[in-house]
């Protein structure tokens, strides 16, 4: 077995990265993958409380790193999936008490157990977001439609070329169908006209979001939810299945029957 | 409708052509003041080899996917023109 390590990154906070990184590694094992994913915001921790597995840590990213127990203890498996994994983040520690190449070292071991490794980058463009993506096969890099979020991720985009972790592949989070249709919203043609990359994936705004995060039970687990399903279309096309970007193309056909330009 | 009536320019459109500069700037480093002396440059060299209208001439950073081009026009006075006849 040989993990793919996929990194969300996106520049700017509270985009929906630690949302993403939970549903997406939900959407993979509930497809039977076998998933681990890294909470790489250390001193931030979020990604446990979203998966509703805060009360289960014990041991951390750092303790693994530091030698303080092995990697198979600090991986909190989630009961509710046959094969989902979280490493969480220090809380009482900052970005310095990881490198990148602890990273690569600790990737390279889990490389082997599982299928997938889904790590969450913490926001900004500093030591956090280098560590989350040094050991990274593919970046997903996340913005919504809104023009610090574009920006930002216009600069990651630029930072994983250099980096040699690109081309990085887009999700646009928060769209607003009805926002876009009035001309008050960037729209998916929008982003991609100005990032130039390629897309993964379009999730539309979805207050079932908070709900969930309210639970600690990721929507991704049901699937019922619009947003629940955009992250299962993520995860199987990140696992190389063509899938239609649905809901958003006969919006767009529906545009352009209007005549929006 | 409403808001060519009220001669508004819809949000959206407004947050894409700020973005298209703000972009160019971001990747480039290149700040419009730069730009506007790189012209004066330009314009300076070029002149020493070939009659040219300083005035006519345009300089940009074009778009092109992920990668940005500089866009020069510098359009030349022909010689015959400047004949008397």
């Amino acid at each position: 077995m040989t993990a793919k390590v996929v990194t969300v990154a996106s520049g700017k906070g509270g985009v929906g990265k630690t949302t993403s990184v939970a549903n997406i590694a939900v959407a993979l094992a509930s497809r039977g993958q076998k998933v681990t994913c890294i909470d790489g915001d250390i001193g931030l921790r979020n990604l446990d409380v979203i998966l509703g597995l805060e009360n289960r840590i014990v041991y951390d990213l750092v303790d693994v790193i530091e030698g303080r127990c092995r990697l198979r203890q600090a991986m909190i498996r989630d009961k509710r999936l046959p094969e989902l994994y979280l490493i969480p983040a220090a809380q009482t520690r900052d970005k310095t008490a990881v490198s990148p190449s602890d990273m690569v070292r600790l990737c390279d071991e889990l490389r082997q157990e599982v299928d997938w490794i889904i790590i969450d980058s913490p926001a900004g463009i500093e030591r956090g977001f280098k560590n989350a993506i040094a050991a990274a096969d593919r970046v997903i890099v996340m913005t919504n439609p809104e023009v610090s979020a574009v920006r930002d991720a216009d600069r990651v985009i630029g930072l994983l070329d250099a980096e040699e972790k690109g081309p990085a592949a887009l999700v646009i989070n928060r769209l607003d169908p009805a926002m876009v249709k009035r001309g008050d919203m960037l729209s998916v043609e929008d982003v991609l006209d100005l990032l130039a990359v390629e897309l993964i994936g379009i999730v539309p705004e979805d207050e079932n979001v908070i709900v969930a995060s309210n639970r600690g039970q990721p929507l991704a687990l049901d699937g019922k939810s619009k947003a629940g399903k955009a992250f299962q279309n993520i995860a199987r096309r990140l696992m190389g299945e063509q899938i239609p970007f649905m809901e958003l193309e006969s919006q767009n056909l529906f545009q352009r029957l209007l005549g929006r330009k | 409708m409403m808001a060519f009536l009220f001669g508004r320019k819809k949000s959206a459109n407004s947050a894409k052509e700020r973005l298209q500069l703000v972009l160019i700037h971001d990747r480039t480093d290149l700040t419009p003041a730069e730009l506007d002396s790189l012209k004066d440059d330009l314009i300076e060299t070029i002149s020493r080899h070939i009659d040219i209208d300083p005035t006519a001439v345009t300089i940009n950073v074009a778009r092109d996917g992920r990668s940005q081009r500089l866009v020069a026009d510098i359009p030349l006075r022909s010689v015959g023109r400047r004949r008397v006849r």
